[in-house]
C-alpha cells in the first residue's frame, strides 16, 4: 500500500514487486496480497493490455481520518467498540481543563 | 401469582434503583463493587420485566414460567386436543404473553445485535490500522496514527491493539504517556468493553429514556474509574490526572453530541486521582456485592417458582 500511496499512479503488479527491491518477494506473492486487498475493497484496479493496474480507492490520509474520527467518537455511532483515555469536550470544556492543569502543574 | 407480582415489584425495584444509583457518591469510592451492583439490576430488570409478563399469562398452567411455557408450546403444539389441557384462551393473558415473548426476543435482539456491530466496526479499524498505523522502537507494543490530533484508545479483542496518535506523543511527558498506556492496558486486562456492551445497546435502542442514558453513562465513567484505579498501582496518579487534562485542554475537536458533560467526568476522575476519598468500609462493600447476588439469583428462582 505504501508504495502505490508514494508513487500516486496506477501500478501493475510486475512495478510493484520492482518497487519492494529489498525483499525476495516472488511476483507471485506481490500478485496475491494486491488481488486480496482489491477484494478488500481497499484498491480498484483497470485493465492494461494483459495485466491489471492497481490504484488505492482512498488516500493513506483519508483512513487515518477515518480511524481519528472513529477514535474521538465522532461518528455518532455508539457501539462502544473501542475504549478511550478520554473523550473530545467542547472549547468551552477545554478551557475549564487548562485551568485545572495549570494550577496542578504549580503546585 | 405470588410470582408474577414479586416479578412486578423487582422490575420496579430495579427501575427506581437506576435511577437513584447515578446520583449516589459511594459508588465512585468503589468503581468494581458499582459495576458488579449496575451489571446486577440491568440483568434483573430485564429477566423481571419479561418474567413478570409471562407469569401472569401461563399463571393457569400452575407451574411457573418455565415449566408453564413448555406446557404451553405443547399444548399449542397438539393444537389444543390435549384433553388434559386446562388452558383457556382469555385475552388479556394472550396480550402478556405475546407482550413478553416479544420483550424477550427484542432484548435479546438488540444485544445481539449490537454484539455483532461492534465485532465488525473493530474488524474494520484493525485491518485500517494494519494499513496505516506505524510502529514506534520508543514506544514498543504500542500502534501509532499519524494524525495531529491528540487520541490514545485501545481495539479490545483477544489480541486488543493499543493505538496513540502522534498529536497525543507530542503531548504527553514520558511518565505521563506510561501512565496512559497503563490505563488502557486495565481497560484490556478487565474486558471493560464486555462490561460497556449490553449498556451502550440498551442506549442506543431506546435513545429518548433519560434512565437508560444515566445509567450507560455512570457505568461508562465507573469503568473509566477503576481502570484509573488499576493504573495507579503501576504508575504516579499525578501524572495520570495531568495526562487526562493535557487531553481535555488540547482538544480542539467539536464535541460529539451527547458527549456534554464530558468534563465533569474528566474533572470526577482527576479529583479522585489527586485526593482520593477514604476507602468504603468493608462491610458496605460485601453488602453491595451480597445485593448483586441476591438479585441476580432472585429472577431465575422466580421463573422456576411453581406459582
Amino acid at each position: 500500500m505504501d508504495i502505490l500511496w508514494g508513487q500516486g499512479r496506477p501500478l501493475t503488479a510486475r512495478e510493484v514487486g520492482k518497487l519492494i527491491a529489498d525483499r525476495d518477494l516472488a511476483p507471485t506473492t506481490v500478485m496475491t496480497v494486491l488481488d486480496r486487498l482489491t477484494r478488500k475493497g481497499f484498491l480498484t484496479r483497470t485493465r492494461d493490455g494483459r495485466a491489471w493496474r492497481y490504484q488505492p480507492v482512498r488516500s493513506r490520509d483519508a483512513y487515518v481520518a477515518e480511524l481519528m474520527l472513529e477514535a474521538l467518537d465522532l461518528t455518532g455511532d455508539r457501539t462502544a467498540a473501542l475504549t478511550r483515555f478520554a473523550q473530545a469536550v467542547s472549547d468551552d470544556e477545554a478551557a475549564v481543563l487548562r485551568r485545572a492543569l495549570m494550577e496542578l502543574e504549580e503546585e | 401469582m405470588i410470582a408474577a407480582v414479586a416479578l412486578t415489584l423487582l422490575s420496579i425495584g430495579c427501575v427506581v434503583a437506576a435511577w437513584r444509583l447515578p446520583s449516589a457518591r459511594w459508588t465512585s469510592r468503589a468503581p468494581r463493587t458499582a459495576i458488579l451492583l449496575w451489571q446486577s439490576i440491568g440483568l434483573t430488570w430485564g429477566l423481571a420485566t419479561t418474567g413478570a409478563l409471562l407469569a401472569y399469562a401461563l399463571q393457569p398452567y400452575g407451574q411457573g414460567v418455565i415449566y408453564g411455557l413448555h406446557s404451553h408450546l405443547s399444548s399449542v403444539l397438539t393444537l389444543g386436543l390435549d384433553p388434559e389441557s386446562t388452558f383457556t384462551y382469555d385475552l388479556s393473558r394472550t396480550i402478556a404473553l405475546v407482550a413478553g415473548l416479544a420483550l424477550l426476543a427484542v432484548l435479546i435482539g438488540v444485544l445481539l445485535a449490537a454484539l455483532w456491530q461492534t465485532l465488525r466496526a473493530r474488524h474494520r479499524h484493525r485491518r485500517l490500522l494494519a494499513l496505516v498505523a506505524r510502529e514506534d522502537p520508543h514506544v514498543p507494543g504500542v500502534r501509532i496514527l499519524d494524525h495531529p490530533g491528540a487520541t490514545a484508545y485501545c481495539v479490545p479483542g483477544l489480541r486488543s491493539e493499543v493505538v496513540v496518535s502522534a498529536g497525543a506523543l507530542r503531548l504527553l511527558s514520558r511518565d505521563e504517556l506510561a501512565a496512559v498506556l497503563a490505563h488502557e492496558d486495565a481497560h484490556v486486562r478487565e474486558r471493560h468493553d464486555l462490561v460497556l456492551l449490553p449498556f451502550a445497546a440498551l442506549r442506543r435502542a431506546i435513545p429518548w429514556s433519560r434512565i437508560v442514558r444515566d445509567a450507560q453513562s455512570s457505568v461508562a465513567l465507573l469503568v473509566e474509574m477503576a481502570a484509573d484505579d488499576r493504573a495507579r498501582r503501576h504508575c504516579s496518579p499525578r501524572r495520570l490526572a495531568t495526562a487526562l487534562l493535557r487531553f481535555g485542554a488540547a482538544g480542539s475537536m467539536p464535541a460529539p453530541q451527547g458527549a456534554l458533560g464530558a468534563v465533569g467526568h474528566v474533572m470526577a476522575r482527576v479529583n479522585r486521582l489527586i485526593a482520593p476519598a477514604a476507602e468504603l468500609p468493608r462491610p458496605f462493600r460485601y453488602g453491595v456485592v451480597a445485593l448483586s447476588a441476591l438479585l441476580t439469583a432472585s429472577a431465575p428462582l422466580l421463573w422456576a417458582m411453581p406459582h
